[in-house]
């Protein structure tokens, strides 16, 4: 038990059983990214996965737009500590881009428009667990949140859902992405606070 | 590397910065050191074990085991409040450090630098600079510190003085200028970031701080300007 801070306590916020521990709940929509923000016009936009035979499915704007897209409503968590509850998106849920994909690897390397790079395991990203979201709120999403399309992972901490997402590359090992060579951790699940290394 | 723990910390020193910002130097037993740019996280605990963590940049940097806060009252703001208008010296709370390893500055890297800040952005830039100048290495260093007024300027004296020496120090006034000022007043545009930050063809590294609004527009500034966007490291405070 932590020696306790004389005096606190008289702004606490409330709590919501759907907060993993260490966030706060933001009605706001907080921005944060490594760099510039990149401006991908959709003419140019293109998305890809890469398998270890080299084979490449790669997806146009409008080829993305003629898939079945979902309705999703989900809970947000920032590793910097803030949770948004009941987010609303539509995007294509990677069972859908991963349909044709034939690959006995493990893990994928997602890249983004930027430079941005993470890894994800790819039992994290089956099964109903992620997505390329296109609408915020019924809206295009805004260049600031990752648009034109922007992977989302919800039930991992947000730096996984990687803005301005590019494609994704199978690969063997769980090697590291940007955030995660520095300093933070290679899975990021936050009910088990998987912050940093 | 194995990840940080919680460490006990206890208030060295609490001194009025702003009006609204509080400069704090932690005591932290077995603290490692940080490099300029670093964050570390705070957990404060109620005495009915409730608890709140946040992130803060570190304006100090180097070795020892004082580290110092400075903390900027966020409107509503749980801990924020708590830093500024309560904590006393010889109070407890806990940290959890030093973290992040991309937006740090390397004394060994010769590029020139360019420090631009909005607000209490100013805190992980202020490591840099006083690295810098402790230091004695590292190629020039220019900052661009934009305020709403000057009685908000956190480390107003301490930037002073670093401009009297080989620093080039542009303040930019939002909402009032002090007496005698001849510039503008009003958000940094385009050409304001362009005129007061070292041209593209310098290939400086640029670090940006401060609330989102103000680093989307100054990134988008030095993009738009001709810099490589890899060369602009830029921390958001989230909030709008």
């Amino acid at each position: 038990m932590a020696e306790f801070s004389r005096g606190f306590g008289g702004r606490r916020r409330d709590t919501d059983v759907r907060l993993p521990p260490g966030q706060y709940l933001t009605e706001d929509f907080p921005v944060l990214s490594a760099g510039p923000t990149p401006r991908i016009p959709t003419d140019e936009w293109a998305f890809s996965i890469t398998t270890e035979t080299g084979e490449r499915l790669t997806w146009s704007w409008a080829e993305l737009m003629a898939l079945p897209a979902e309705q999703v409503t989900t809970d947000i968590h920032c590793v910097t500590r803030w949770s948004k509850l009941g987010t609303s998106w539509r995007g294509v849920s990677l069972d859908v881009l991963f349909a044709d994909v034939e690959t006995s690897l493990d893990f994928a390397m997602v890249h983004s428009y930027g430079g941005y790079t993470t890894n994800v395991a790819l039992e994290d990203l089956l099964d109903e667990r992620s997505w390329v979201a296109f609408e915020f709120d019924g809206e295009p999403l805004d260049p600031e949140h990752g648009g034109p399309a922007r992977l989302l992972v919800p039930h991992l901490y947000f730096w996984k859902s990687a803005k301005w997402v590019r494609g994704i590359e199978l690969q063997e090992r769980d090697d590291p992405g940007f955030w995660e060579q520095n300093g933070y951790h290679l899975h990021g699940d936050p009910w088990t606070e998987e912050r940093y290394w | 590397m194995s990840a940080p723990r919680w460490m006990p910390a206890r208030v060295a020193e609490a001194v009025p910065s702003t009006a609204h910002a509080r400069v704090l130097r932690l005591a932290v037993p077995g603290w490692p050191g940080n490099l300029p740019g670093q964050h570390l996280d705070v957990r404060l605990t109620a005495e009915d074990g409730y608890q709140a963590e946040r992130s803060y940049s570190i304006a100090s940097s180097g070795p020892g085991e004082l580290v110092e806060l400075a903390v900027d009252e966020v409107v509503d703001g749980e801990v924020s409040h708590y830093l500024v208008r309560v904590v006393e010296p010889g109070d407890a709370m806990e940290v959890k450090g030093p973290l992040g390893a991309y937006f740090v500055w390397d004394a060994g890297d010769p590029s020139p630098v360019q420090l631009v800040a909005g607000g209490s952005g100013i805190v992980p830039l202020l490591a840099m600079l006083r690295a810098r100048v402790a230091g004695g290495v590292g190629g020039p260093f220019r900052l661009l510190y934009s305020v709403r007024s000057a009685a908000d300027a956190m480390y107003r004296d301490e930037i002073d003085a670093l401009a009297s020496g080989d620093i080039e120090v542009t303040w930019a006034y939002t909402r009032a200028a002090p007496d005698g000022w001849g510039g503008r007043v009003g958000r940094l545009g385009p050409t304001e970031v362009a005129a007061a930050t070292w041209p593209p063809d310098q290939k400086p590294l640029t670090y940006v701080c401060g609330p989102t609004g103000f680093v989307e527009a100054a990134a988008d500034a030095l993009v738009a300007a001709g810099h490589d966007p890899l060369r602009v490291r830029t921390e958001r405070f989230g909030g709008r």
